[in-house]
Parts: C-alpha cells; structure tokens; sequence
C-alpha cells in the first residue's frame, strides 16, 4: 500500500511537472496583460519600464525558475486584476464548482446506475427501447444548448427555477461557502447539475448496459442461475460487481473531464465557480490565474484519478495494489 | 417412482430462418443414486439436454415439447419461484470450465453460503460452518483459508473441488456435471472424476454426467445414452455399450480410442462430421458418415429399439424393420415404437 502511494507521488510529479510546463509556456501566446491592467495613457516607454520591473521581458527559462521556486513555496502568482493570491482567487471558488461537480455526478450515478441495468435485463422492454434513443440524442447536444434548452423552458417559460447563481450560502467551515445547505441553494443547483450531467449520462447508461449484458452472459451468472439464487442478488451483486469494474475505470477520468466542462456550464448559469472564473481571467489575460488554474486542475485530476485506482483495487481483488512492480 | 423422467422432450432454438430442434424424442429415467452418462460429439445436444433438466437453457432455446418430471413434478411448466427453490437445492450442477464457473468478485466462502442462505433459514456462523464441512468433503487443503480467498488465487483443479462442494452444499438428490474435467489437465481429472463417484456413491446422489470422453464414462456410470444430432442412438448398461457396441457411430467412437489402436498405426476416425442441426440429412442423420449405409437409411429414420442388452437406433441391429418399412407397414411399426 504504501509502495503504491510512493509510485503514484512520483507519477504525480511528473504529471504535476509537465502541466506547470505546458501552462507557463502557454501565457505568453495569450496577449499582453499590460493592456488590461494599465490605461490607453500610458506611453509605451513607462509600458516597456513596468514589463521590466514584472519581470516579463527576463528569458522563459528565467521567468519559470522563478515560478516554481515561488510555487514550491506555495505561491502560485498574484493575479493582475483581483491583487491577490491566485491559489486564494481560486479557492474562493473552489467550492461552488466541487458542489456543481457532486450534484452532476450524483444524478449520472444514481440514474445510469438502475437504467443501465434495467436496459441490459430487458433490452426488448420499450423503456430500454427510450432510454437508449433517448442516450443517443443525449450525446449528441452540446453542453451549452441543453443548458440555454432548459433555462429556456424551467425559466423563461414555465418559471420554476432559477436561472442564474448559486442563490443563498453559507458560510461552513474556513472561507467556504455552501449552498447545499439552504432550499434556495440547491434548487439553484438543479439545472446546471443536469446540463453538467447530460454529457456524461448517456455516456455512463450505454457503458453500463454493454457491460451487464456481457457480464450476464457469463458463465458465473449462469452458474449462479443454477445455485438457484434470487434474481435480484445475481443481477446486484453478482453481475453488478463486475459490471462496475470498468465502469470506474472510465469514470475517474470522465469526473476530470466534467470538471473541464464546467467552463461551459458555469458560464450559460452565471456560477460563480472556478470555470467561470477561468473565462474571466482569459478575457482580462490574467496570466498568472490562468496558469494557477491549470495546475489546480491538472491536481485534481491527479487525486481523483489516485482515488479511483484505490476505489479500484477495493473492487477488483485480482488487483493488488502492493503488487510485485513496486 | 422414478426420481427423474424425461418423457419425449424436444428442445427448439429460435434461429433468424424459423426454429431449429436441437434434441428431439429424449426419454431417460433415473432412480435414486443412478449415474448416466451422456455421450457424443460437440453439437450434439448433449449439454443442451444437461441445461434442459433444471430449465435453463439460455435464449433463443426453449423446450418445445416433452415433460421433465423431478419426483412426479413437471419442471418444464414449473413457475420461476419453485424452479428456483429445485435448483441448487434438489438438483444441483457442475460446469465445465471451473475458471469461468466462480464470480471473480466475489470470496469462495460467500459463493458457498449464499447458495445455503437462499434454500433454508440459517445463521452466518452456522453456514460458514457447513461450507467448511464441505470443502473437507471435497478434500481441499486448508480450508479455512479458502473461504476468505477469491477464485482467482486457486489452481483450475482446485476450482472444480470448490466447485463441486457448492454442488453439495445442499445435499441434492441428483447433480448435472456437464463436462466437468474437460478444462482440467489429465492427472487432475482422474482425481476429479474419483472424487465425484466416491461423493456421489457415498451420498447415494443421482449423477447426469454430460462428457465426450468415453474413458470417464466407463469408470464413472452405469448407463450410457449415445447421442447424435440431437436424438438418442444407443443407449444401455455401460458395461454392454463399452464391450459391444452396437450403432456404427459408436463402434466408430469406439475404435477411436487410441487404446484400440496398435503402436504406429494411425488413429482409427469416423470420416466427416456431425451434420449441422439446420441440415440434418433425410432418414438416418449418421448416414453420409457410416460405412453399413443401405438405401433405407437414405429414406427412414431408424427409431430406437431394444436388442438383447440394450438399446439401438439402426437398420444393420433390425434389418426386419427396414424391410417393414419397404413393404409399406411403416405406419404399423411406429406403434410399436
């Protein structure tokens, strides 16, 4: 175990290593923050004194020394616009896109889970019939569209839901703020949770329904038929267990991805989150927040990802995590 | 009464081109504490009729016609509940890949107790304790290790033991093995084999034993039923069937055994093989193969009829009934039959 939480620290690194590479080498293509951060006023002398003074005319090499010395430290920059820590910027805004994320995983979870299933179990019935067409469209619209769709008919129209923000918080523990724990708060939460899960949802009910229907071919469920077992306990244990198995493999990394597209969903919802922020901070080329940002989230890939080959390994007890390779 | 009766049961599969029969006029009877043996070639139906006993042979098959009575009970329209209730419990199988019969996922002890906790009322403790009674049966080294370890940490051998415990956890009356040493290497199933008789005599269990291989037929069971293309072509004490066949077919498996070959010759064969069950070919099915062929197998399909020991499906053992046949009395002769 722990041989295995050392590897994984050194992979991490690596990965760590070569996203703080490709994030810092991308700043500099992303335009000139001078022009946000100072008026038309100033001459391009006083401009080229203040680039000196940033440090922004030193060599790449220099200016990444530089940065992960300051990082290492913990400082990932300042940001031009807000004045403050970019790791503090974006921790303030941590918290609304992980409960944005929770909300979106929970409803791929606790509806791909039972529809695929069912689906796989009677694939002639005509719900199975729907939920796959139903998956194939899914797929096939854009975040944004399903977001803007459902604004369009729960807002505009029928006007059941609010259409924009977080609504009301609440201050829980250090500077998060949750909006899990008010009515208000999570009925704000309901729309983008569903356009954040559409992509994935569909993905998830077709992985799934694959995957039991091999498995319920197997000869250990026919096996279990003989033992004369219930259905139910085949069906949820024994095919379910193995069904699962590269279900979580493919959601680890599809949890990182739907982190990605909360860019879009913030966004179309006006959620003060981190995607949100980021879109903010490309539009005011705030270089330093822009390149926190991706190593925050290129971190949390990395931990989900370490989390899910543990979830993984819990499961699955051909894997051994302290296994001769270590 | 007899424990098992299959009476004239057809099982049909649900092809794109229209239905296919897959066994046709299967009759057998089994007492308590009786082993069959079940032979022929692949394709032909013999683990079909192994599936069909307990009512599970998978999608597109179903049984089409015929009755399988369990004590006087047809099982072939039993509800799902009460085939539930048989299965595991009465009548209990053994597969034949032990590598694929065991969830991967899941530790050898809950495989075995479960099977215990869906047929009778019983505490965990006292589960544990009869499946680890049972893995002493099957003479398994270590058996309080086992219950905790998963499928994949124990050899195939190992596997097939684990396997036949679960057979018995319940004490059944009969038990299906189809195929059960195929997946093994020799050595292994030999043991295999000796462990399944001894078990089976000791607890005066009924054996349906589905194999290819004549050898573990012959060691094993008292009857042989011979199979071919989905229909019954000889059938009788296995003593009689080993030491004088009677069917072409199973003189041809016969002699295929090496042990009847001389050192250097080359191995005895039945030319070609078993027709596909979409084309089965007009009048006796084994006709295109069989070297005794005469125009009235061409036309009529020999019907099983007993000889002075056992069973046979052929004109060259009742050439009388050919005759018959060709003198236009056919319709008189399925009577009799």
């Amino acid at each position: 175990m722990l041989a295995f939480f050392i590897r994984r620290f050194m992979q991490a690194i690596i990965v760590m290593f070569v996203i703080s590479v490709v994030g810092f080498a991308i700043q500099d293509n992303l335009g000139d923050p001078l022009r946000e951060m100072v008026g038309q006023v100033v001459t391009e002398a006083e401009r080229e004194v203040l680039r000196d003074e940033m440090g922004l005319n030193d060599p790449f090499f220099v200016q990444y020394t530089r940065f992960i010395g300051n990082a290492l430290q913990g400082d990932l920059g300042t940001s031009y616009f807000f004045k403050k820590p970019t790791l503090d910027v974006i921790f303030a805004k941590l918290p609304a896109t992980l409960e944005l994320v929770l909300g979106a995983t929970l409803i791929v979870v606790l509806v791909s889970v039972p529809v695929g299933v069912y689906a796989a179990i009677r694939p002639q019935s005509w719900f199975s019939k729907c939920a796959m067409a139903f998956s194939t469209v899914g797929i096939s619209i854009p975040v944004f569209l399903t977001g803007i769709g459902l604004i369009y008919v729960f807002s505009v129209e029928l006007g059941w839901m609010p259409s924009y923000g977080r609504g009301e918080t609440e201050q829980v523990w250090g500077s998060w703020r949750t909006g899990l724990t008010t009515a208000d708060g999570l009925l704000h939460l309901i729309l983008p949770s569903i356009t954040l899960s559409s992509l994935m949802l569909p993905l998830f009910i077709r992985l799934i329904r694959a995957e039991m229907s091999e498995v319920l071919q197997s000869e250990y469920v026919k096996f279990a038929l003989a033992k004369g077992l219930n259905p139910m306990r085949i069906y949820f244990l024994h095919a379910l267990k193995n069904t699962m198995l590269p279900v979580i493999t493919v959601g680890g990394v599809q949890i990182g991805t739907m982190l990605a597209y909360t860019i879009l969903t913030e966004t179309v919802f006006q959620w003060p989150g981190m995607g949100f922020l980021f879109l903010e901070a490309v539009n005011r080329v705030d270089t330093p927040l822009i390149v926190s940002y991706v190593i925050v989230v290129g971190a949390i890939f990395v931990i989900t990802n370490t989390l899910v080959d543990l979830i993984y390994g819990l499961v699955n007890p051909t894997v051994k995590l302290a296994g001769k390779s270590a | 009464m007899a424990l098992l009766s299959i009476q004239n049961l057809e099982v049909s599969f649900g092809l794109r081109d229209g239905p296919v029969k897959a066994l046709q006029n299967i009759n057998l009877e089994l007492n308590r504490g009786d082993r069959v043996g079940i032979v022929g070639e692949s394709g032909a139906g013999k683990s079909v009729l192994g599936f069909s006993i307990l009512n599970l042979i998978a999608k597109p098959g179903f049984i089409s016609n015929g009755k399988v009575l369990f004590e006087g009970e047809d099982l072939v329209h039993a509800s799902q509940k009460r085939l539930r209730q048989i299965r595991g419990d009465r009548i209990s199988m053994i597969f034949q890949d032990p590598m694929m019969t065991l969830n991967p996922v899941l530790t050898i002890g809950d495989q075995m107790v479960e099977c215990l906790h869906a047929h009778k009322k019983i505490s965990k403790k006292d589960a544990r304790e009869v499946a680890l009674q049972k893995l002493q049966l099957v003479q398994i080294p270590s058996p309080e290790k086992r219950l905790d370890q998963y499928p994949h940490e124990l050899s195939g051998g190992m596997r097939q033991r684990i396997v036949i415990a679960i057979a018995l956890i319940m004490d059944p009356d009969l038990i299906v093995a189809d195929e059960p040493t195929t997946a093994l290497d020799v050595t292994i199933q030999a043991e295999i084999m000796e462990l399944l008789l001894n078990l089976c005599e000791q607890h005066n269990v009924a054996l349906i034993l589905v194999t290819h291989d004549l050898g573990v037929v012959a060691q094993v069971t008292e009857r042989t039923v011979v199979m071919y293309a989905g229909r019954v072509i000889e059938q009788g004490p296995t003593d009689e069937i080993i030491k004088a066949p009677q069917h072409p077919y199973t003189q041809g498996l016969m002699n295929a055994l090496p042990q009847n070959c001389l050192p250097g010759q080359l191995l005895n064969q039945i030319p070609g093989s078993m027709p596909n069950l979409q084309n089965i070919p007009q009048g006796c099915a084994f006709n295109p193969r069989c070297e005794f062929v005469k125009e009235s197998c061409l036309k009529e399909r020999p019907d099983l009829q007993s000889t002075a020991t056992h069973d046979v499906a052929c004109f060259k053992v009742h050439p009388e009934r050919s005759e018959l046949l060709s003198t236009g009395n056919g319709s008189d002769v399925k009577e009799r039959a």
